[in-house]
């Protein structure tokens, strides 16, 4: 596989075809004003590949073109190809110009002729209504006519000469040839082969019972063009060619907003959410909980007010409703205005390519922003684990490029260990997040554990959760570890019942102590209060106590001085006397 | 068949190519020899005339196309083998 988009800078031009996937595949188209053969065995799509592009080229190149019809009936081709809502007889008044060259059964055929009947009628015909594509198809329907295989070669020749000299972008279509070895008029292809600037294949296998279609180019003269075969289906408006990895063409549209994925804890796992347009994969056994965790990603959406799409593969969409009800998640009032649309995929038969094209057509038709698919894995399994691969990686890069933010589920394995929980589809290493959910039976019981095993650019928790689902909701608890061990469930519960009680208890034995406290608190007060009122009476005691000394001595000392008076004493004998002036 | 009965003709040819100029002669011989006199041939060269081709559906040239006597059929190629022809024209019995 060429691992980059050829650059074809300065190429030939290039001729649009309208088929996304082969304009990409061979830059831009066919060789404008050259000859393309378009080879392929009955079935195969030549005669839808060669109208495509001939719509194509009336509705948005403004080039009208000529389809040459040499086995149908031109009536009969529009008719069969209305479905594809490609409005021919509208097309037809003025820029789609059918010839019915139909050999007609009584043909008596007497001696060689040659085409140039037909070249002159279309070139008459290119003329007044300005051709500018032209297609034979089944060409090799009028070369059985000819003789030999130099007639054959001649009227290739004159016809592709014609082509040519008028440089109109022609495509011839040949029922044989192909891969086949052992394929009718295997020389007059052969030298068409030769003979054309550009050669497609289209091949249609069935590989244990299921269809596949491939379509490779063969040969591109001035150009350069992706070689490998690639997948393609005939959807509802005709062809869509897969396409590996276009680089260029992803990364558009890198946003930083987060979207929730419904559980409050998972969120904050995973700091904030999944991020817009990434692709989230939730991988685990059966019954998980990857669908309930899908699904609550799908509310969560519904409840932003985006548009979401629901595609099943195990259950019907009215089945996963009524079950994602058992465990809060309502999405039926969303289905009812519209918002939501559960697909049962189950109904959508065929390979792998076909359910992706019917999935990116349904999402489109319902403007889905977000978009979940459960169980992803089925698509290894709805054809063969080859193309598996391939499709899951386009559905991948189709949802990025369109900002699609994809959760999808995949079953593992249940003989696979855990721990290398690849998916079978190997888009683990693709997905931008993957959530892991697994069980761990202990002590009888078998309970849920989500871990985050990567997500892309954003900081996430490294920690098993228990995932717990009640009629409430979906919630996230912390498991316990203790000696090494993890408790989830009922030895969870327990531990923390056990907890409960421990703090309860703790919680009175407080509150006991702080009562002691205060009692003895409030004696120590009341001691304070009788103390202090006994060290009042001893202040007033003592104060009374010196006035009564005070008074004394007074009394003591006016009775000395009146005595003395008395006895008449020596004025100078009266120390306190001879001081006085 | 009656002598009397009128043949009519008509040849797309595709301008003075070797098919076309075969055919004529040949068409032309075959009526002198079988059908002198009671023969109608109108040469259609489809370069000249496309749309007369598209108009009547002619891919391959030469074509001979025998309007009368009914039905009408188309004989391709150069009428180097003149026994289709013949048997075509019910003449097969003159030959």
């Amino acid at each position: 596989m060429k691992s980059a988009a050829p650059k074809y800078v300065g190429g030939a031009a290039k001729a649009p075809t309208g088929i996304t996937g082969f304009d990409k595949i061979t830059g831009g188209g066919l060789p404008h004003g050259r000859t393309t053969l378009l080879e392929g065995g009955p079935g195969s799509g030549k005669t839808i590949f060669a109208l495509q592009f001939l719509v194509h080229g009336a509705r948005k190149c403004k080039e009208p073109g000529i389809f040459v019809a040499f086995e149908e009936a031109p009536n009969r081709i529009v008719t069969n190809f209305e479905t594809f809502g490609w409005k021919l007889a509208e097309l037809r008044k003025k820029k789609l110009f059918f010839l019915d060259a139909q050999p007609t059964p009584d043909l008596i055929q007497a001696g060689a002729f040659d085409l140039s009947g037909m070249l002159a009628a279309l070139e008459a015909k290119s003329e007044e209504m300005g051709a500018r594509r032209i297609v034979f198809d089944a060409m090799d329907t009028i070369l059985t006519l000819l003789p030999d295989e130099a007639a054959k070669r001649r009227e290739l020749y004159r016809v592709h000469e014609w082509l040519l000299s008028r440089a109109l972008t022609g495509l011839i279509t040949a029922k044989v040839g192909g891969d086949e070895e052992n394929s009718v008029g295997k020389e007059s292809v052969g030298f068409m082969q030769f003979m054309v600037d550009c050669a497609v294949i289209l091949n249609h296998r069935v590989d244990l019972g299921v269809s596949q279609r491939n379509l490779r180019v063969q040969k591109y003269r001035g150009s350069g063009f992706d070689e490998n075969e690639s997948p393609f289906v005939i959807g509802q408006t005709g062809f869509d060619v897969a396409i590996a990895r276009m680089l260029g063409r992803v990364d558009a549209k890198v946003t930083n907003e987060r979207v929730t994925s419904g559980v409050k804890r998972l969120d904050t796992m995973l700091g904030g959410g999944y991020y817009r347009g990434t692709s989230v994969l939730i991988t685990g056994f059966p019954g998980t909980a990857k669908t309930t965790l899908s699904g609550a990603f799908a509310e969560a959406a519904c409840k932003r007010g985006e548009r979401t799409m629901f595609v099943g593969f195990d259950s019907d969409g009215a089945e996963v409703i009524r079950n994602l009800t058992s465990v809060g998640i309502r999405l039926k009032p969303y289905v009812q205005n519209g918002l939501l649309r559960m697909v049962s995929a189950r109904t959508i038969t065929g390979s792998a390519e076909t359910v992706l094209v019917r999935i990116k057509a349904l999402a489109k038709d319902h403007k889905a922003r977000c978009l979940v698919i459960d169980p992803v894995s089925t698509l290894s399994k709805a054809g063969n684990e080859l193309t598996a691969h391939g499709v899951a990686e386009r559905l991948l890069d189709w949802s990025k490029a369109d900002g699609i933010t994809l959760v999808c589920t995949s079953l593992l394995d249940e003989m696979s260990a855990p721990t290398d929980g690849g998916t079978p589809l190997q888009i683990s290493t693709l997905a931008d997040t993957w959530i892991h959910l697994n069980y761990l039976v202990q002590a009888g019981e078998r309970n849920r554990g989500l871990s985050i095993i990567k997500s892309r650019g954003m900081a996430h928790s490294n920690q098993v959760r228990e995932l717990i689902l009640s009629s409430s909701g979906v919630t996230l608890a912390d498991i316990y570890t203790a000696g090494g061990e993890v408790l989830m469930g009922t030895l969870r519960w327990e531990r923390e019942s056990a907890e409960r009680v421990a703090s309860e208890v703790a919680a009175v034995a407080g509150k006991l102590k702080r009562v002691s406290l205060d009692a003895e608190e409030a004696v120590l007060q009341v001691r304070a209060t009788s103390l202090q009122t006994e060290l009042e009476a001893k202040k007033v005691e003592k104060t009374l106590l010196t006035r009564t000394t005070e008074s004394r001595q007074q009394e003591l000392s006016r009775g000395h001085t009146t005595m003395r008076e008395l006895r008449g004493g020596d004025a100078a004998a009266i120390p306190g006397r001879q001081r006085v002036p | 068949m009656s002598q009397h009965q009128m043949f009519k003709f008509r040849l797309f040819i595709a301008g003075d190519t070797q098919n076309s100029v075969q055919a004529l002669a040949n068409l032309t011989s075959l009526c002198q020899l079988h059908i002198p006199k009671s023969h109608e041939i109108e040469v259609v060269d489809v370069f000249r005339h496309p749309k007369r081709a598209l108009a009547e559906r002619i891919l391959m040239t030469p074509t001979l196309v025998v309007l009368a006597p009914s039905p009408v059929r188309k004989i391709v190629g150069t009428l180097a083998e003149t026994q289709p022809l013949l048997q075509a024209l019910r003449l097969g019995c003159f030959a």
